[in-house]
Order: C-alpha cells, then sequence, then structure tokens
C-alpha cells in the first residue's frame, strides 16, 4: 500500500522527549495523513510507546513540535488533546478493572456532552465487537486478555477520535485473536478514522499500513511504503525474526 | 454470569432500603426523647442516658456527616487526608465568628438570634452560617489542594498533616494577631447564638430538636454522597482511583477532578465544624487534634471505603464506642466479673487492636463498596480473568 494523498493531520516535527536523565525519544519527525493507517515499529525501548503517550500529552517533549490539524497540541494536558480528537488505546490495555464494560465504554465518551450522539458510537462500538454487548454489565477485569483489548479499542472510539492511537493492539493474544484485532483496525479505518499503530507484531504491522517508519533507540531509522518494508530483507533481518 | 441485573438498578433499590432505615431510626430516637421518655420511669431513662444519651446520639450524627466528607477525598478519589480535623475547626470557628458576640468591633444581626443584652459581634442566620462555613472551608480546601495536588498523593498526605497541626495550633495561639484577637486562645469562643429555626429557638434543653437538626443534614449529606457518586463527576473520581493514567486518556482532567473532589470533601468537614459548634454551644481550640483526623480516617476505613452506608455503619458504630460505649461495656465488664479496669484509659489500645484485627480478617471494611472487594482481592482478579477462554472468541 502506498501512502494517501490526503491532507496532512497529524505532523510530529523532530521531537525529544525523555524521562529525567535518560532520553527516550531523539529527535524524530513524521507525519500521518487523513485516512491512512500508519505504523511506527522497532525493538523494545526504541521510543515507540513514549512518542505515542508524547501525542496524547501524558508527556511533553523537551524540544520540536507536534501539529495536530494545523494546531499545535504540544504541552497541552491530555483531557484538552482527547477533545480535539485523539484517542489513545494505551500499551497493557489499562482497562478499568473493577469497573463494567458498560461503564468503561461511558468513561471513553466522557468528554462528550450530546448524549445521543454517545449512544450512537455505543451502538457502533457494540456493532464492531459483539463480544462486548454480551459482557456489557460484567465487572472488565473480570474477562479474557481478548475482550479486555476489544474493551480498550472500543473505550477509545467511544470518544469518535479524529486519529486513533493504538498501542500494542495484539500483545499477549492467541494467535487467532491477532488476526481478529487487525481485521478490527481495516474496518476502523473503513469507518473514515485515521489510525497511528504501534506493533511488536511488526510484519502484521506492516502489511496492514500505508506507511511505516522504523525507529531504532530513539531515532528514525527507515520509513516507507508498508508493504515495500515488508518485502526489504535488511527490515526481516532485523525486525522480523528472520 | 451472577450480575444479570443491572448494576445501579441493584444499587438504587438498596439505598432506598437504607435511607428508609436511616429516616426510621433518626423519627424513633427523636419521638423516644420527645413523647417517651420524659413520661417512663427513672431506671428506663437512667438506661437511656448511659446508653443512648441523645447528646452522644447527636454527635455521632455529626461524625457522620464528616466521615462522609472525609469519604469523597480518600473513598472516592482514593486521595490520603491525614489532616481533616482542620476543616472541623475552620468551620467551627466559622460558627464561632458568625454567631456570638465574640467580634465586638462588629455589631450585625442579619436574620440571627442575638441572646438579650448581647447583641454586639456578629449573629447571622444559622442556615447563612451553615452555608458560609461550607464556602470558607471548601476556599481552604481550594488554597491546600490547588499547589499540592499537581503531585503525587503522598505529597498531599504529608501536606494534609501539616495542615492539620497548623489549623488548630493557629486557632489555639490565635488570641493576639498583631494585636486582634482572632480566635480567643485556648478559652475558645462560647455563648453561640441559639439557632432560630421557622421562629422555634432551639435553647439549651432543645437537645431532641438539634439532633433532629443534625439528623437533617447528615441525611442531606447522605443523599448529596450518592447523588454525586452516580453522576458524572463521580465517576471521574473512580477513574482516577481505578487509573490515573487511563482517565487520563479518556479526557479527564486529572488536576481539576481531584482537585474538586478535596474541596466538595472539605465542605463536609466545614458544615460538621459548624453543626458541632452549635450542638456544644461554643468552639474550643484543644479539641481539635491529629487524633479526630486519624478517627475520622478510621471511620471511613473500617466502614467500607466508597461505601456510603458503609461509611455511615463506621461512623456511627467508632462513635457510639468512642463516646459512651467503651465506658458503658467496661462498667458493664467491670460490675460482672468485679474487676477494676480502667476501660476508657485504654481507648486507643483497643483502637489499635480493631484496626489490626479489620486489617488481618475484613480489610474492606464493614460493607465495602462492591469494587473495594475485588481491590482488595487482587489475586483472585487474575484468576477471574482465566474463566473465559480467549480461543472460542475468534469465530464470532
Amino acid at each position: 500500500m502506498a501512502r494517501l494523498k490526503t491532507p496532512v493531520i497529524l505532523k510530529v516535527s523532530d521531537i525529544t522527549v525523555g524521562y529525567g536523565a535518560v532520553t527516550a525519544v531523539k529527535g524524530i519527525s513524521f507525519e500521518v495523513r487523513e485516512g491512512e493507517i500508519v505504523s511506527l515499529i522497532g525493538s523494545n525501548g526504541a521510543g515507540k510507546s513514549t512518542t505515542l503517550r508524547t501525542i496524547s500529552g501524558l508527556m511533553h517533549p523537551k524540544t520540536g513540535s507536534i501539529e495536530f490539524r494545523g494546531e499545535k497540541i504540544d504541552g497541552m494536558p491530555g483531557h484538552e488533546i482527547v477533545a480535539k480528537g485523539i484517542c489513545h488505546s494505551p500499551e497493557g490495555r489499562r482497562i478499568f478493572p473493577r469497573m463494567t464494560v458498560d461503564e468503561n465504554l461511558d468513561l471513553g465518551a466522557y468528554l462528550r456532552k450530546d448524549s445521543a450522539a454517545v449512544k450512537e458510537s455505543r451502538e457502533r462500538v457494540l456493532e464492531l465487537f459483539p463480544r462486548l454487548r454480551e459482557r456489557i454489565t460484567q465487572k472488565a477485569g473480570t474477562m479474557s486478555g481478548g475482550e479486555q483489548q476489544m474493551l480498550a479499542v472500543g473505550r477509545a472510539l467511544m470518544g469518535e477520535p479524529k486519529l486513533l492511537i493504538m498501542d500494542e493492539p495484539s500483545m499477549g493474544l492467541a494467535p487467532v485473536l491477532v488476526d481478529l484485532i487487525f481485521e478490527t483496525i481495516e474496518t476502523i479505518r473503513k469507518s473514515g478514522v485515521t489510525i497511528l499503530l504501534v506493533e511488536q507484531n511488526a510484519l502484521a504491522a506492516l502489511r496492514i499500513a500505508d506507511y511505516a517508519y522504523v525507529l531504532e533507540s530513539g531515532h528514525l531509522k527507515l520509513e516507507g511504503d508498508g508493504s515495500k518494508l515488508a518485502n526489504d530483507p535488511a527490515i526481516a533481518k532485523a525486525y522480523l525474526g528472520g | 454470569m451472577t450480575n444479570l441485573q443491572p448494576a445501579h438498578h441493584a444499587a438504587g433499590v438498596n439505598n432506598k432500603k437504607w435511607a428508609i432505615g436511616f429516616s426510621t431510626v433518626v423519627g424513633v430516637i427523636f419521638l423516644l426523647n420527645v413523647f417517651v421518655l420524659p413520661n417512663s420511669n427513672t431506671q428506663v431513662q437512667r438506661f437511656f442516658n448511659a446508653w443512648f444519651s441523645l447528646n452522644s446520639l447527636a454527635e455521632i450524627m455529626i461524625w457522620i456527616l464528616m466521615a462522609l466528607g472525609l469519604n469523597i477525598i480518600v473513598g472516592y478519589a482514593g486521595l490520603l487526608d491525614l489532616g481533616y480535623v482542620a476543616f472541623w475547626a475552620l468551620g467551627g470557628y466559622v460558627a464561632g465568628w458568625l454567631m456570638s458576640p465574640f467580634l465586638s468591633q462588629f455589631q450585625v444581626n442579619f436574620f440571627g438570634n442575638a441572646r438579650v443584652g448581647f447583641d454586639q459581634g456578629i449573629h447571622f442566620h444559622v442556615f447563612l452560617v451553615l452555608i458560609l462555613g461550607g464556602v470558607f472551608t471548601a476556599i481552604w480546601g481550594v488554597i491546600i489542594g490547588g499547589p499540592t495536588l499537581r503531585l503525587k498523593s503522598d505529597y498531599l498526605a504529608l501536606v494534609t498533616l501539616g495542615f492539620g497541626e497548623i489549623i488548630p495550633q493557629f486557632m489555639l495561639n490565635g488570641s493576639n494577631i498583631f494585636g486582634l484577637n482572632v480566635t480567643n486562645g485556648a478559652q475558645g469562643i462560647g455563648g453561640l447564638d441559639q439557632p432560630n429555626i421557622f421562629g422555634y429557638v432551639m435553647g439549651t434543653f432543645a437537645l431532641p430538636q438539634k439532633f433532629l437538626m443534625v439528623s437533617l443534614m447528615a441525611g442531606a449529606m447522605i443523599f448529596f454522597s450518592i447523588r454525586l457518586r452516580d453522576g458524572r463527576l463521580g465517576r471521574a473520581w473512580l477513574a482516577i482511583r481505578e487509573d490515573e493514567l487511563a482517565a487520563s486518556m479518556m479526557g479527564v482532567p486529572l488536576w481539576r477532578t481531584k482537585f474538586s473532589s478535596y474541596a466538595i470533601g472539605a465542605v463536609g468537614g466545614g458544615i460538621g465544624g459548624v453543626g458541632f459548634a452549635i450542638l456544644v454551644g461554643g468552639v474550643y481550640a484543644d479539641r481539635f487534634n491529629f487524633v479526630i483526623s486519624i478517627i475520622i480516617l478510621a471511620m471511613v476505613v473500617l466502614g467500607g471505603m466508597g461505601n456510603v452506608w458503609g461509611v455511615v455503619v463506621g461512623a456511627t458504630l467508632l462513635a457510639w464506642v468512642n463516646s459512651v460505649g467503651l465506658v458503658q461495656v467496661g462498667q458493664l465488664i467491670n460490675n460482672t466479673f468485679d474487676t477494676k479496669f480502667n476501660f476508657p484509659s485504654y481507648q486507643f489500645l483497643l483502637f489499635g487492636l480493631l484496626l489490626v484485627l479489620m486489617m488481618l480478617f475484613r480489610r474492606e471494611g464493614f460493607l465495602p463498596e462492591a469494587r473495594m472487594r475485588m481491590v482488595m482481592n487482587e489475586e483472585k482478579l487474575e484468576d477471574l480473568e482465566k474463566v473465559t477462554d480467549d480461543t472460542k472468541i475468534g469465530s464470532h
């Protein structure tokens, strides 16, 4: 798949992010265009999750800037960024285990005031994941890992994002579920949501992506069309285990 | 699954049951003290006075009020406050300043009920004082919470601990602040106005009426606690308590939400302070010490953090044990076994023992919130995750 020619929705310019004295992201630039699936791949500690957290406003860059739909968003607190239309399905799912599935979904729409529209989103999410409808009154922590992942994605979709950030959606899931999650990512994109995806499962992430960036210890190493990178022998050797 | 009924529906039925129970108990106590006890024989009177004196029951209502206030901070939002007594003190002094002859530089009477011959000072109507007491403590909640809530919650615990010491110390030594007598020092402010409610003046002997008034205040606090918990803000507090980072990702404004819990929780302490001052007819600085903060916290924890009715039960039991229970049970034991233990002097020993036993055998409190029961049994949560099998999901 090749890069779309749509307008740039997210533009990350030369950001540096660190935890105290440790710099995890050392000057990374990339962009996401409307309607695309863009993947960030790289080994552990490459700075993928840090980059996503910075976009979501959970961390703030020391240098560089992030623009969303032409507006500077770095330095904004997390809730304002959610209000702009960036929702985050975090690594490790981080659902609220002691709340019901329904309450979890409600929280996903925390900033939305129009209750009729929220109801519609809820209906769409439950159509996308029929499994969640069956579990709607169950405490989220008592569900299986796969169901929790569905909830994490569904909860993020409840915010009606323009850009959905997904951090390791297939982590720790059975192979059959990994396929299901990747199918769902396609479905979500078809509904008009732009997706920024971080994955350990690099091959699947490249196959699904229009465009991909490869990170290595905080730097941008490579970029290119997803399918091209998937077939690149150098990539295969370094990241795809063979 | 066992939980087929929507959870909030079941909770609604439960709340109704508890609310009826609470109102019945209050009504029975009131009627008993107005109509039955004055006409019964001295033995019955003596029994009730010893075990369930109206004074101690009215104080229990104040404790409920304050424990519910602290529950909003500790139970709902998961922030640790170790100096809640400061809000009690502040509320008390608001009553002292605004409904007594103490601030004699002024002579204001706004629907107040100044005693004859004592019309200097400020005399506001009791309802206004309750509102102002709540507002004043909320402002102090803002002042304390504002800067500290940006830090980790451990720091909040330390700052509140300090605050809980500073305010009472200030009250104790505040008889000469740059030449101004602000708090009347250790003597405190006595001779509070008798509240005049819709024409009925609550004099010294109107204890049943005062009891009814503080019970209504506690009832209102119960009502607001439940409404807050079930509302949007309550959901946001729970989300922060569960997972701060995830809550932020959902768009919950962290600082503002924690802040609101702290300020709203402070109001409970302020109104409780006003109520207590009216009950005893004055406000005295030496009553406000660190132990009070811990007792209120213990009421919340023992009762069941986050669960309104659990906290009500916890506050009732502990307050009763502290005021008359320990003395009476001790006497009963001494009389029965012919021993001479001074039980009230072992108050904190027994109190500590109770806490240790609770932590060992029932960490989630007497009446735990359903969610809390899961928090306290974390390892079981992981077992539950395996109840459903992922391999069966793929083919939907």
